[in-house]
Formats: C-alpha cells, structure tokens, sequence
C-alpha cells in the first residue's frame, strides 16, 4: 500500500520560474541583512545575487539589490514579505519596471604564457576589461557589465588558464532621473 | 551645562523600562526573574503601578499575555532573564507571531562586554528570535533604550499585530542615562501600514457581492484583531447583505453563533454546510483570514467557481496561497466600514433565496451529529453542557490542542469577540492553561474555563501553582479520553491503526494533583454526574481541576480527508470503518 504522504506534494507545481532583481531600501541597522537572508532561506526563497552597501550615510540608508528566481505567485509574495519587514522602506521590482540597468563587476585572475596570455589580452581588450594587476605569467582583469556580459568573459577566460573570480554581485538601478 | 542630577528623566535603564510599561499603560507583566534581569526586578520590587505576575515556566508566562492580549486587544507584556529564559520564550513568540497577537517580550542579555563570549546565560536572543518576531532589538546603549521600548509598543500593536522583543544587557539596565515619554518620533520610520482601502477596489468589491447568486463571507482572526468595531461592522454587513457567513477557528465570535445567517466554523473540522458554502459559492467575501491550509484543504479544487474579494491588513497574505480577484489592503473596521457605506448607498440585497434552500439541504445533513450515549460521557456531549451551563454567563474560553479543541470549536457557542483563546497557527499543546490565567488576570471576575486534553494539559500545568498564588479562579476542564486523541485519530485513519506513542499512560490523579497544588479537583465519570459537577465547578471561587472521563476511542468528524476538497468532507454518519477506510485510502495526509 501507498505510504502516508504529505498532501503538500499534490500542490507541487511546476509553474515556469522567471528571475527577478530588487531594490530594497532599508534603514542601516544592526542585524538588517540576517532579516533579509533569514526571509530567504525561511521562507526557500532563492538568492542568485545578493549586494549591499551603506548609500545615505546621514539617513543611515542601505540599498540591497536582490537577484531572485520564482514563479510569479512566489516573486509576489518575497516582494510583499520584504515589503513588511520593519526596517525597510521601499521594494522595487527593477525587472517588472523593464526600466534599469544592472552592472557587476568581476575581477578575474588567469594564468599562462605565450599564446594563451596574448589572446587573454586581446578578449579583455575587447570586453573592456582592464588589466590591474600583472606578473610575468598572470593577469588579474576587473570587468564591469551585467552578469551575462561577465559569464561570457569567464568561459572565454576559462580555457586559457583561469585561476579564479571573485563577483560582487548585481547592483541595479533606475534609468531616467527619478529615484526609487 | 546642565545639570541633570534635578532631570527627573536621568534614570536608570531598568527605571526606564518600567517608567515604559506604566507610560504605554500597562498595568500587568508576566515574568520570571533570573540574573540578567535582577535590576528590572529591583525596579518593579520599588513601585506599585504595574502588577507582575510570576510564572513557574517562561513559556507560560508568554501564553498568558497571549491570553492577556487576546481578551483585552491590549499588548501582553513578558519580562524574562538571558539564556534559557529567552530560549523558553520561542515557543509563545511563535505562537503569537503565527497567530497576530500583540506581545511585547523584554528580556535580560548578559552585560554588553561579554556578549559573544560564550558567557553565562548567554544566547543569541535576538538571532535565535529573528524569525519568530514581527521585529526585535537588541539595546546597546542606554540612551536609545526609550525610543527602542516605545518602538516596540508601536511595531506590536501597529497593522498586523505580532510579537517583538527588545533584549536588554545588564549593563545598560544599570547605566544612567536620558528617558524621554513616548512621542510621534518613536514610530519607526519605515514601518506604516496602511489602514484604509483603496476606493476603486471597494467599489469593484460592492459591484460583486450586488450580483453574487451564491455568495459567502468569511471571516478570521483578522476581525477580532481589528478591535471591537469590526465585528460590529461584519454583523452589520451581514444584514444589510443577508449573506452566509462562515469562520476559521481564530475568528469565531466576530459574528454570534445564534445568528441566523451563521454557518458554523469551516476547515478540515468545520461542517458541512460551511464547507460546501465554500466550495460551491460563486462570491467569496473574505475578511481578516489568510487560506491557511487547515482552511482551504486542497488547493487547486479549493472554490473552484468564485469571484474572491480578499481584505487584508497584511499585503503578504494576498495571493499567498490563493489567487484572488480583489484584493483590498487595509484595517478590517476601516474597509468594512466603507465597504458598508458603498454597499448601502449603490447596492441592495441581491435575492439569494435559491442559495439558502440549497444550504439548508446540507445543514439538513447535521454533520455535527453524534451517537449519543447514556453509560459514558461523549466528549462532545460535555463542551455541550458545559455551554449550557455557562450560557448567559461572562466566560471566556481558551482550549489546548487536540480532538477537544475541535469540540470547543463546534460545540460551544460564542456570541461575542475577545472570549475565545486558542492556538491556530502553531498548534500548541500547553497553550491554555496560561492563557487561561492571563485571561482571568484581565478580567477578575469573568468566568476563565481552559478546555484541556490530558495530555496537553500536562505540558504547563505546574501554572496550577501560579492560579493558587494569585488567586485566579480559572478552571481546567480536562477532557480525559486517556489518549493523544487527534494523534490517535490520524493513525487510525492514516497509518494502519497503529497507535503508536499516543496512549497517555501512567496518566496522574487529576483530583489529587489539584489538591497538591491547592485547587479543587472535580470529577464526572457518568453522564449523569456531569451537570451537577459543571454546576459545582462554576460555583467554586477558587481554581479548579476537573478531570471529565470521556469515551476514550471518539473520533472528531466531520472532517475534510486528507487531500480532499470541501465537497468531500466525511460526515459522523457515514464514518464507517470501511467508509473511511476507503476516504483516507491512499493516505495522503495533510501534513
Ligand atoms: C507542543 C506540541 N507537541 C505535539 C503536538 C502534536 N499533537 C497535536 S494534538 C496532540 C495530542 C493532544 O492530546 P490531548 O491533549 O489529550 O488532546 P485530545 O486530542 O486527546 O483531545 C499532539 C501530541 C502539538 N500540537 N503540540
Ligand atoms: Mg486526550
């Protein structure tokens, strides 16, 4: 005979999930960020990127830039359980406003000579990656842009000797001059 | 220079906290003293104005301010010591959190130089209680300690009511420095629900339930929350559309039980009619409740065929589990209120004779019927006398977690909000003794019956002693059936009727363990006995136990099977070995 099972597997849905990026306006104060990731991982939320930084000191705001994936249903309810926390202010889905622009910036070290270290230069030329630090068999190059514009720069890097990345993360924001 | 010596607002952070409580008006604090808090102790040992109640367990202390908060609509306050004092607190913080209720919780922190230390009684407070507050704080610095306590009235009480807690290092108890009274600038910034609905949605909302041919409306805790002028306004509501009206657990009383338009309780254990109102509605009014599972059973058949207008003061409870069609963000009084005035000027009753006749063939079907029986006591014949012979009476209820609870809810019949303590979301056994006390410490000379089971009643009862010091006449009405009864249920219906671990073995006298505490012990074993036992037990002022032997094998129906939806409901009648054999067949539970 069938097991007892939990009826939570019947509502198992396999709605197609779209990816999402946040802006949350929060007030800077002790224990904010364990709030937002605590929200996350209680609730099974996902967290592709996450970013934070103090942006008005005087008002002691942060801005934390969110990269979600869900279906709509779940996008919604992270927006609205975010929303309700006390110390934030303000939840903009930059995905939904199709208004804004995302960067990252990666800095990335690849190792090798002679050929492979030519044609590292030459894609980081292209790319607009910078060179910041060198030695006689490596690179480190810092390259901003958004994050598929960045993978792309990795996998190119990868089979010429890429050593690591270190990513920040996505931060995004509106275009045109209103602010959040 | 000033000088401050004369600054009648110099104080010590353990004076500033008690100045708080008597500033928010606060005349009652559960508690439990210990190292970290010895100095709020000194304070409260130096005063008259608040009255602290000592508990015997920290966890009871957080349900009776739940009990306290419940039946007031005032925040309960809890004051508790570091480390195990605080980790003892997690349970009535979630309970509260998962059930909306107002508790503000001030707890002691090992002094601010050994934070991180590992140090004696040291815990993480507010980490370990992040997620099971509406907000918490941990105070560093004496001068912020007004603001923050003042914060935390405001951020309890404010929208979605909930817990929060502000910990508190000795060090900063016994620092110097300035109070201020609460004022506008306390309100924390970035926290302001809004109250009142959008008009656009109300009128969209008028303009449904003017054409609904099968309308329903149900309510939950939401209503009560909301204060006394929302259930007015429901009631209000209700007449003036002449529409059914259902209920979850939290929300009974919002609308009296002898209404004529009341439908009963709904949910896995609501009846019939009220679930098949449900499924079959084609205008859903939903006010102050949230689709919890419980309620909706199965989600994708849950009322298939209606139009559903959702008020909810909290925006992360629309579309949580159910999709609807109108939304409306807001206070339920505040939108009811409106809602009414739109509906009356713009709308009239619409006809649903049709509607009613179809209800009344499924109340016909009685679905909380049961065998009755002359040798021994059906548990749901007792909450009936108990009802009967507290009718007219000033009493509140609050129960423990079980079958009994699930008779409390269908048998006894409340007329009023604010009289009925139960714990919804988490589901907690141990819940309604404290509740019960916190309850009776608000409303002295109320009549506080706790509907037991013997095993919950188990899990907090040395509060017995708390009732005894205090002299709170509440009284414990044990529903003894000898077992883990819903759990013995589910294995019945769910796992070959294999009980395992769920017979209350080497259960204790009840009578003689209310006289070792110095209640009174009662006990009814016939059904004819009980009557005059209730009957004695309402008579006696003083606390007390009653130990009511009920038919030990009783199962709690009507009930939704596991996975069904509302129009699958098995029926007391039809519960048949084989036919619930063949209900749950496939075994997949709800949780
Ligand atoms: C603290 C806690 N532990 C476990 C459970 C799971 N549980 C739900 S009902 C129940 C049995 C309750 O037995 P009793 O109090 O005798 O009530 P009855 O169902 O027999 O009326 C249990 C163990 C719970 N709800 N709360
Ligand atoms: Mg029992």
């Amino acid at each position: 005979m069938n097991q007892p099972a939990s009826a939570y597997f019947l509502e198992e849905r396999h709605d197609p999930t779209e990816s999402h990026t946040l802006s949350v306006l929060v007030q800077n104060e002790p224990g904010v960020l364990a709030r937002v990731i605590g929200l996350f991982s209680g609730r099974g939320y996902n967290i592709e990127s996450l970013t934070v930084s103090e942006t008005e000191s005087q008002k002691h705001l942060s801005r934390i830039t969110i990269v979600t994936t869900g279906t709509p249903m779940v996008i919604e309810q992270i927006k609205h359980q975010l929303d309700r926390m006390v110390p934030v202010y303000r939840v903009v889905d930059m995905t939904l406003t199709g208004r804004s622009i995302e960067r990252e910036l990666a800095m990335v070290k690849v190792r090798g000579g002679g050929d492979n270290r030519v044609e590292a230069l030459r894609l980081a030329d292209a790319f607009r990656a910078r060179v910041i630090d060198a030695t006689t068999e490596s690179f480190v190059f810092e390259i901003t842009g958004n994050s598929a514009k960045i993978n792309q720069f990795i996998d190119l890097m990868r089979p010429l000797g890429l050593v690591e990345v270190s990513r920040t993360g996505v931060a995004a924001i509106g275009r045109g001059p209103e602010g959040m | 220079m000033t000088d401050k010596s004369h600054d009648p607002n110099q104080m010590t952070g353990a004076a500033m906290i008690v100045r708080a409580l008597i500033d928010h008006g606060v005349q009652h604090l559960f508690g439990y003293p210990g190292g970290a808090v010895l100095p709020i102790y000194d304070e409260i040992f130096q005063q008259t104005e608040v009255e602290h109640i000592l508990v015997r367990h920290e966890q009871g202390a957080g349900h009776a301010a739940e009990g306290y908060a419940r039946s007031t609509g005032k925040p309960g306050v809890v004051l508790v010591t570091s480390g195990p004092g605080a980790t003892n607190m997690v349970t009535p913080l979630t309970d509260a959190l998962m059930d909306s209720i107002p508790l503000v919780c001030i707890t002691g922190q090992v002094p601010t130089h050994l934070i991180g230390n590992d140090a004696f009684q040291e815990c993480d407070t507010v980490g370990i209680t992040r997620p099971c507050t509406k907000h918490n704080w941990l105070v560093r610095d004496v001068n912020d300690l007004a603001k923050v306590l003042h914060e935390a009235f405001y951020v309890a009480t404010t929208g979605r009511p909930g817990p929060v807690l502000v910990d508190v290092p000795k060090d900063v108890q016994f620092a110097t420095g300035t109070y201020h009274p609460p004022c506008k600038s306390d309100v924390h910034v970035s926290y302001t629900p809004r109250v009142k609905g959008d008009a656009a949605q109300i009128r969209k909302a008028v303009a449904l339930l003017a054409s609904a041919k099968r309308p329903v409306i149900y309510s939950g805790g939401g209503v009560i929350n909301s204060g006394p002028e929302a259930s007015k306004l429901l009631r209000e509501l209700v007449e003036a559309t002449g529409f059914p009206i259902t209920s979850t657990l939290m929300g009974l009383g919002a609308y009296p039980a002898t209404g004529k338009n009341w439908l009963g309780m709904l949910g896995m254990h609501g009846t019939y009619e009220a679930n098949m109102s449900m499924h079959d509605c084609d205008v859903m009014l939903c006010i102050g409740a949230r689709f919890d599972d419980r309620i909706t059973g199965r989600v994708d058949a849950f009322s298939p065929n209606s139009k559903k207008i959702h008020i909810d003061i909290d925006p992360s409870s629309i579309n949580k589990n159910i999709r609807v069609d109108v939304p409306i963000i807001g206070d339920c009084a505040n939108v009811l209120g409106d809602l009414l005035q739109v509906f009356k000027a713009e709308a009239k009753k619409p006809d649903i004779r049709p509607w009613w006749q179809e209800i009344a063939k499924w109340r016909a079907r009685n679905s909380l019927s049961y065998k009755k029986n002359s040798d021994i006591i059906l548990p749901q014949y007792a909450i009936e006398r108990l009802f009967e012979a507290t009718r007219g009476r000033d009493t509140y209820i609050t129960t423990e977690v079980g079958q009994h609870q699930m008779w409390a809810a269908q048998f006894f019949g409340f007329e009023e909000p604010h009289r009925w303590m139960t714990s919804g979301g988490l589901g907690t056994m141990g819940y309604g003794l404290p509740a019960a006390l916190g309850v009776q410490v608000a409303h002295r000379d109320s009549l506080v019956i706790d509907i037991a089971g013997d095993a919950s009643v188990q899990m907090t009862m040395q509060e017995m002693s708390t009732a005894v010091q205090y002299e709170l006449p509440i009284k414990i009405f044990i529903l003894n059936n000898q077992y883990m009864g819903m759990v013995r249920q589910w294995q019945q219906l769910l796992h070959g009727n294999r009980l395992s671990h769920s017979y209350s073995e080497a259960l204790p006298d009840f009578v003689k363990l209310a006289d070792a505490f110095g209640c009174v012990g009662l006990q009814a074993i016939k059904p004819g006995d009980l009557d005059g036992a209730i009957k004695e037990m309402i008579s006696i002022k003083r606390p007390v136990l009653f130990d009511c032997r009920v038919a030990a094998l009783e199962n709690c129906f009507p009930m939704i099977p596991s996975g069904k939806a509302h129009n699958e409901m098995l029926l007391p009648a039809e519960a048949t070995d084989e036919a619930t054999a063949s209900a749950f067949a496939g075994g997949k539970a709800l949780v």
